[in-house]
Order: C-alpha cells, then sequence, then structure tokens
C-alpha cells in the first residue's frame, strides 16, 4: 500500500528545536513564501510544555494539491537541538534529508544509523553578524531547494523588521541560505508549481478562525482564565478587542468566567468563554445556571489529554461526554465540533446563532492539533454568519420566562433597561416573572418548556459531511479534528465501498446522521480518545452499536499513513 | 416604614426579627431617595438568606449561584453602563464560596456597590459557622466550637485596592441609608459590610449585642486616611460603624474596556458585529 500520494506531488519538512530558540521566523517564513509563490501548504505544531529547552517540532508540507493533515513521513528535517523526540526518530527513513550543524547533531544522528548534511549555521550566522541569521539562513535554504527567486520573501521580511538595518541583514542572510539551498539541488526545484487559484485565499489557523467566527457573530464580551489549548482564541481577541469593540477580561478562575458571560448574557452581550478540560470542569455549575436562567452562552472547549492536568500541550478528543452531560440537572445544550479550519469559522458563527435562537449553551469542541493547525483557505466571508438576534423591548408586566406562544420555542427575550418590564433572572426554579416557585405543576411545565427547545434544535441540527461512493456497505464515522488526516487515508486507500461521515455538530444529532446510523452498513468509528465516547453516545440515543473502533489517545494527532494502515485492515477484512 | 416605589407587596420568607428586614428597608430608602427608575437598577445576588433580597425589590432581579454575584455583577454592569447594579449576599456568599471574586471584583473595580448582610453565620442552611463566625462559637457542624479565626472583610477590602469600604448596621437603617446612598454614588467598587442580627441561628451577636458593641464614626470626617482606616478596621472594641475608607475610586473596569473607550455608552446589545474589522483581519 503507497502510504502518501504520488511522488513528485507533496514535500513534507519537519523543524525540530528547544523552545526559546526562535525557529518560529523560520517556520512563518516558509509557510508564506511558500503558499505566496503558489503552492498549497499546512503547517501543524507539537511541543512540549515548558518555556526553554525541549524538543519541539513544526510539520510543514508543501504540495501542488490541497492538503490539509498530518503525515509521519519526514522529507527534510530541520535539526537544531538535540535529543530529538521519538515521534521524529521513528519516522526518519534512507529517504529523509537532516540539515543541522555537525557540531551539535552529527553524534545523535549517526547513532541512529542515518547521515546528515551539515549546514554550518552557527558559524555562518555568526559571520553575518548574529546567531540569531540561523533562522533565516534555514528559511533561504528552503527557498533555494523549491528554486524561488532571491528576492521571493524581501517583502516579508521587511514587514517582519521594521528596522532597516536588521532587515538588510536579515536580507542578506537568507541570501546565504538561498544559495546553498539552491546548489543542493543542482538547481532542480523539489516540487514544480501548481495553478492555484492564488488571491482569494489566506492562511488561517483553528484559533484564529475560531476568533473570527466569534466576532462575525458579533461577540462582544469574552472571558478566560488562561489554560492550554483555549487561550490562543483569547489572545486573538484580546489583541483585537478594539477592532471587535469587545469586552475582553482574563478573570481569577473560569468560575468567574462562566458567571461573568452569564450575566453579560442577561443584560444583552453575545458572551463566550473559553477553556480547557480541567477549567471546563470548573465551569459546570455556572453552565447549569445559565441552563436553568435559559441565557445564551457560548463555550470553546478545547480539548487536550486529561485527566487533571494530563498533557498540557498535547492533543486528544476525550471531553465529549464531558461537555454533553456537563451541568447538574436536565437543560438542553448544542455540541459542536468543528472538523477543520473552515468549519471552525463557521461552527463557532453557528454556536452563537444557536445559543441565540434557542436560549441555550453551545460548546464549541476543539482540540489543541486543530487549533494549531493552519493552511491556506478561501476567505471566509463574515457575512455569511447568521446575524445575531436582537433582543425585544419589554412592555410593562414583561415576563422573563413566559411559557411560550403556540408553535413556538422560547419566551421573548429581553433585557434590563430596554422597554417598560422588569427583567429578572433565578437560578432556582421560578415562576413565569422570575421568582423563586416550589409549585409542583409551575416545575413541571418549566423543566418541560426547557427541554422542548431539543426538539426543534434537533430538526435544525447539522446533517453530517459525507463523502465517497454514493453507495456504501461501511460508514468510517468521526467529529471533530480527525476530519481530514481521515478524509486524506480514505482517498488513498481509494475508499473500498465506504463512506466517510464526520459531524461538525455532535449533538443534538441530525436526522440525516440518524438514518445512516440506522442503516444496515458497517459503522467504524475513528477517535482520538481511548474508549469511544461518540460511538458510545450515539448508541445510546440510537441504540445503534459501532462495529469497529480506531482510538489514538498518546496525546498525537493520527497521522494520515496511520489511519492508512488501520482502515486499509479492516475494510480489507469486511469483504 | 416610608414607601417606595421598589416596594414588593408579596410574601417575604425571613423569620420575623430577622436583621435583613432593615437592610432592605434602607436599600429600598436609598434607591428611592436617589430618584432612580426601578427598570434601571438590577440588583444581582447569590444564594443564602440575604441574597433573597433582590426578590423582595420591584427592580430587575437577578438571583444566581451560591457565591457568584460578583462576577455576575460586573458582566451585566459592563454590559450596559447605564444600569445601576447592586450585588448583595451574605457572608458565607461574598467571602467564603466566593472570596476570590470579591478580592479580584475589588482589584477589578466595576462601578457596582456590594451589599453584604453579616450575620456571621450561614443562616440559609440553618446555622454552622462561616468565613466571620467568631471563635469557639458551637453550630450543628462544629459542635465544639469554630477554631479558625475570622476574617476581616474590611481590611482585606482595603489591602485589595478597595476605595470605598464602609461598615454598616441593621440597627440603623437611616445612617445604613445615608451610606448605601454615598456607596451607589461612588463611582467604582463600593463595599458595605452590614451587622445583621441573626435570630434564629446567631446567638452570640444579636441585636443587644450590636448596640453594645458598635459605635457610630461622626458622619462628616474625613476618611481618605488609608492607615487610618486599616486602625479603624482592626478595631473591635467596639466595632467601628460608617465610612471607614473614601477615596478618588481611579478607573474603572468598564472605563478600561474597549467598547466604551471613546466614551461611547451604547449597550452591548445595541451593537452591530464589525464584519469590516473581520474583514480587515483576513485582508
Ligand atoms: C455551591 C453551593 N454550595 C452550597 C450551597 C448551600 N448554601 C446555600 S446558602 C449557604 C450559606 C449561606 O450563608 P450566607 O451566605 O452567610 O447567607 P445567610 O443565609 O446567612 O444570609 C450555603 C452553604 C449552595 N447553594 N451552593
Ligand atoms: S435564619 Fe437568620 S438570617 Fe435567615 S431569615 Fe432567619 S433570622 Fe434572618
Ligand atoms: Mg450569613
Amino acid at each position: 500500500m503507497d502510504m502518501t500520494r504520488a511522488p513528485g506531488s507533496d514535500v513534507a519538512i519537519s523543524f525540530c528545536a528547544a523552545a526559546g530558540l526562535g525557529l518560529q521566523t523560520a517556520e512563518d517564513l516558509t509557510r508564506q513564501m511558500l503558499s505566496k509563490a503558489g503552492y498549497y501548504v499546512f503547517s501543524t505544531r507539537e511541543y512540549m510544555s515548558r518555556v526553554r529547552g525541549g524538543n519541539n517540532s513544526t510539520q510543514i508540507r508543501v504540495s501542488t494539491q490541497p492538503v490539509r493533515a498530518y503525515v509521519e513521513r519526514i522529507d527534510w528535517l530541520f535539526a537544531l537541538s538535540p535529543e530529538l523526540h521519538s515521534n521524529i526518530t521513528e519516522n526518519i527513513t534512507e529517504e529523509t534529508k537532516i540539515l543541522a550543524d555537525a557540531s551539535v547533531m552529527e553524534k545523535e544522528i549517526s547513532s541512529l544509523g542515518r547521515k546528515m548534511i551539515d549546514l554550518d549555521l552557527a558559524k555562518r550566522a555568526a559571520d553575518l553578524g548574529s546567531p540569531k541569521f540561523s533562522s533565516m539562513i534555514i528559511a533561504g535554504f528552503i527557498a533555494g531547494i523549491f528554486m524561488l527567486k532571491e528576492d521571493s520573501a524581501d517583502d516579508l521580511i521587511e514587514k517582519r523588521f521594521s528596522d532597516s538595518d536588521l532587515s538588510e541583514k536579515n536580507k542578506k542572510a537568507f541570501r546565504v541560505g538561498l544559495k546553498l539551498g539552491e546548489e543542493y539541488v543542482e538547481g532542480k526545484p523539489v516540487l514544480k508549481i501548481p495553478d492555484k487559484p492564488g488571491d482569494d485565499e489566506i492562511f488561517l489557523d483553528g484559533n484564529s478562525a475560531v476568533a473570527l467566527g466569534s466576532a462575525s457573530a458579533g461577540c462582544n464580551y469574552i472571558t478566560a482564565y488562561p489554560m492550554s489549548p483555549g487561550t490562543g482564541v483569547f489572545s486573538y481577541f484580546a489583541r483585537n478587542a478594539k477592532l471587535f469593540s469587545s469586552v475582553v477580561e482574563q478573570v481569577e478562575d473560569e468560575i468567574s468566567a462562566i458567571n461573568m458571560v452569564v450575566g453579560a448574557a442577561y443584560a444583552g452581550a453575545r458572551a463566550m468563554t473559553t477553556t480547557s478540560g480541567g477549567g471546563f470542569v470548573l465551569m459546570c455549575e455556572g453552565l447549569s445556571l445559565a441552563g436553568i436562567t435559559e441565557t445564551p452562552v457560548v463555550v470553546h472547549l478545547a480539548q487536550r489529554p486529561g485527566p487533571a492536568t494530563g498533557l498540557a500541550t498535547r492533543t486528544e478528543q476525550a471531553d465529549l461526554e464531558l461537555a454533553l452531560y456537563a451541568g447538574h440537572g436536565e437543560f438542553p445544550k448544542a455540541l459542536y465540533a468543528p472538523v477543520n479550519v473552515e468549519s471552525a469559522f463557521k461552527m463557532a458563527g453557528q454556536a452563537f446563532y444557536t445559543a441565540h435562537k434557542y436560549q441555550v449553551q453551545s460548546i464549541i469542541l476543539t482540540d489543541q492539533y486543530l487549533l494549531d493547525s493552519g493552511y491556506d483557505i478561501k476567505k471566509p466571508d463574515p457575512s455569511a454568519i447568521p446575524a445575531p438576534i436582537s433582543p425585544i423591548k419589554t412592555e410593562s408586566g414583561y415576563e422573563r420566562y413566559a411559557f411560550p406562544a403556540k408553535g413556538k420555542y422560547v419566551s421573548p427575550f429581553g433585557v434590563p433597561g430596554f422597554g417598560k418590564g422588569f427583567v429578572s433572572f433565578d437560578s432556582h426554579e421560578h415562576t413565569e416573572d422570575a421568582h423563586i416557585t416550589e409549585d409542583r405543576s409551575l416545575r413541571k411545565g418549566m423543566v418541560e418548556k426547557r427541554l422542548k427547545k431539543l426538539e426543534a434544535m434537533a430538526e435544525e441540527a447539522l446533517p453530517p459531511i459525507v463523502l465517497g461512493p454514493k453507495k456504501y456497505d461501511t460508514a468510517v464515522i468521526c467529529w471533530g479534528s480527525v476530519f481530514e488526516p481521515l478524509k486524506e487515508a480514505m482517498e488513498i486507500i481509494g475508499w473500498k465501498k465506504a463512506a466517510l461521515v464526520a459531524c461538525e455538530q455532535v449533538y443534538p444529532l441530525s436526522d440525516e446522521f440518524c438514518k445512516i446510523i440506522s442503516s444496515p452498513c458497517k459503522k467504524i468509528f475513528v477517535e482520538g480518545n481511548a474508549t469511544g465516547q461518540f460511538a458510545r453516545i450515539v448508541r445510546s440515543l440510537t441504540g445503534e452499536k459501532a462495529d469497529e473502533l480506531v482510538l489514538k489517545y498518546n496525546g498525537f494527532q493520527f497521522t494520515v499513513e496511520e489511519l492508512v494502515r488501520e482502515l486499509d485492515k479492516l475494510l480489507e477484512k469486511k469483504s | 416604614m416610608i414607601k417606595t416605589e421598589f416596594d414588593y407587596t408579596e410574601e417575604i420568607s425571613w423569620c420575623p426579627g430577622c436583621g435583613d428586614y432593615k437592610i432592605l428597608e434602607s436599600l429600598k430608602m436609598a434607591l428611592s431617595e436617589l430618584g432612580l427608575d426601578p427598570k434601571e437598577v438590577v440588583v444581582a445576588s447569590g444564594i443564602g438568606q440575604a441574597a433573597k433580597m433582590p426578590h423582595y425589590l420591584k427592580c430587575n432581579c437577578v438571583n444566581g449561584l451560591h457565591g457568584r454575584a460578583l462576577p455576575l455583577a460586573t458582566g451585566i454592569k459592563a454590559s450596559n453602563r447605564s444600569l445601576t447594579v447592586i450585588a448583595v449576599g451574605g457572608d458565607g456568599d461574598m467571602y467564603g464560596e466566593g472570596g476570590n471574586h470579591f478580592i479580584h471584583a475589588i482589584r477589578r473595580n466595576p462601578d457596582i456597590t456590594n451589599i453584604v448582610c453579616n450575620n456571621m453565620v450561614y443562616g440559609l442552611t440553618k446555622g454552622q459557622g462561616s468565613p466571620t463566625t467568631e471563635i469557639g462559637m458551637k453550630t450543628p457542624t462544629q459542635p465544639f466550637g469554630v477554631t479558625s479565626k475570622p476574617l476581616n472583610p474590611l481590611l482585606l477590602a482595603l489591602s485589595s485596592g478597595a476605595t470605598f469600604v464602609a461598615r454598616a448596621s441593621a440597627a440603623d437603617t437611616e445612617r445604613t441609608k445615608n451610606i448605601i446612598v454615598k456607596a451607589i454614588k461612588h463611582k467604582g467598587y463600593a463595599l458595605i459590610d452590614i451587622f445583621q442580627p441573626c435570630v434564629t441561628f446567631n446567638k452570640i451577636n444579636t441585636w443587644q449585642w450590636l448596640m453594645k458593641s458598635t459605635k457610630w464614626l461622626d458622619e462628616e470626617r474625613d476618611a481618605s486616611d488609608k492607615f487610618e482606616a486599616m486602625r479603624l478596621s482592626m478595631e473591635s472594641s467596639p466595632y467601628p460603624l460608617g465610612i471607614i475608607y473614601r477615596t478618588e475610586p481611579g478607573r474603572t473596569f468598564e472605563e478600561n474596556q474597549a467598547p466604551y473607550e471613546t466614551n461611547d455608552d451604547t449597550p452591548l446589545y445595541a451593537r452591530a458585529p464589525s464584519l469590516e474589522s473581520v474583514r480587515k483581519l483576513l485582508a
């Protein structure tokens, strides 16, 4: 089985370095200049939970076709720091070209039984005036192997270094690297340039996509207590608070984070909080408060491996059941699981729409892999995100929790200070005008009022993405960020009468999804957790059991190759 | 009792003789004296006996979770600056379960008034020790007496940077009302810790104790000396009542937020998404 695409169509470059070494410049420049030159580029990061030292890596895949997933293959490895991790060393092959400083890496590379190419970076950078130029020499080298023009990154360098002297020196370093690269490939570029419809594309990662989708939905109140990988979205808002005209507050804990957005949303803000599993658990009581008070809030739950502190900077999909059952008592909520960057933008918008339309809580489940991965996408259109729903101007005698009119699911949403009515809010079971009650029939009515919304939410639930042959005997089912690696894997396998079914909304389930699930096909669930949480939820909601589970829970995303191996086996077996 | 626009006419579930009735009266008198429109007033609380207070007022009633009134109130005020926002609750609510929020709300300085009905006991849950209970008081859950030291809310507020710190008493509705008026007018976070007898569960800090153990400070005194305020906060025989500390509030939480930077008071609900900004970032 050929594990990847046709040779000559795809180049995988990995950068490895200790935290704090400043390889970011080389990575950013590589991505930007190759994208500008017309290649399709995908980038993803994996890093240790430390500020200095260790060994982190970034993978940049350059391709002649759209590329959106992580592979284990390494064609070019730029290794700046010793003690490479096994996720790198295991994937170094005969074909991998290893570029490094012999003084730093020679021993380690030869102990792996491999040869390396000495870039002599330390000396070359010193000759140029500072060890900091290493990064620029590497970027130049990469430009060289793709045979880019020597001025191809000049504008990017100028943008990066406002000081003109510094910028000139960096351009010089870039050209030094470029020469070396060109010589290395003897003038033959490693990949030909495809016809990419350039212009209206932009590089976006998951973090920016969630933030921009939320801003398009009108999010104007965001809180967080820093926790990887949930902080990226918050930082994006903090940087752009003025542009978005948004309240942005780093709070004392996640309990404050959720209660503050509940207060804000009660007063009419479009509010969101962002966190990871550990912080989300602290938000559960607040989520339940939003539930009984029918306050629209959005929670971005950026998953990382647990339990407890788990692996702070790694990825996993193990908080689905937590999210579904979060908060004591029974109340409806909507769960979205963006499958890629475009989807992250859309689902963020959808989360706000549903939260406000049904006065419920939407949870956006992402993960470290999705948030830290990016590629060029067609520029998303902010006006494609549903416009916010305005509160009504209240009349005197307004009742916040009035039983909905026939055919309606929600009480009209008023806010304090707008209109003639009082707008109240109560965490107890309450009367229609939001006062404490222990009346049994009222209690029953209020429970039913809240839960009934789920019917309409299910009717409006987003159908899954279904790819592959029209007629299939197997459904390969995933949710969230597993989608892109799985899609590439299925393309490589050649589908084999299997369809790929990916859920962007995991709760409530759409009719379309339930139909597929209850059809007689074989069901294989592919999930980034140890127990098959989505399979279990689907079974509890539909009675349909998974036939096979493909699971991963070592802190890394599935690689394309891994999925090819697994699915090839499973799809072979059935026939 | 004088009539106000804020009067609520239905049943109140506090015990007869509870200090909370008096605090409620002071609050209504203060709101009325300030001429506030009840539609523009939000009283937010957590859970406890004192925290039922919003239900007993005619205004926008917000009754949230135990301990969480301050973040809730902060979110409300920062979403609509024209509202008058008051956060009310008990000593357990504000200093125990919500202790972390108490400290950080003060640092944040939202323009809200924080009223704490301090009965030195958990009333609603039937008499357990609270963060302000005196050492030695026997309770159903501390049958051999409370052993932890009581917290000093005034000192804590001062050291966290509060610019308006007062202690009042359920035994004097008029003076307490005056303090609430000043606290609401204070443009920034203001704390009023109010001694409140719980006639059912606290047999130590009774009405008689309150009369015997407190002394009002001169209402006209200059309260801007922070060291003096700290000293007063530590006095306990008698406990001083009145405005302990008052100074310029500085910038509020809301003023520091992007939507209000240009002094545009438009509430957040009335603001359209900035699609142009998103496009700019995508350019
Ligand atoms: C998370 C949570 N824990 C515990 C409780 C139970 N509880 C309700 S009120 C209260 C203490 C009330 O004491 P205080 O805040 O001093 O108010 P008081 O009744 O004395 O006015 C407790 C422990 C709760 N409602 N929520
Ligand atoms: S239990 Fe205490 S605090 Fe509660 S209403 Fe009765 S007297 Fe007041
Ligand atoms: Mg109390």
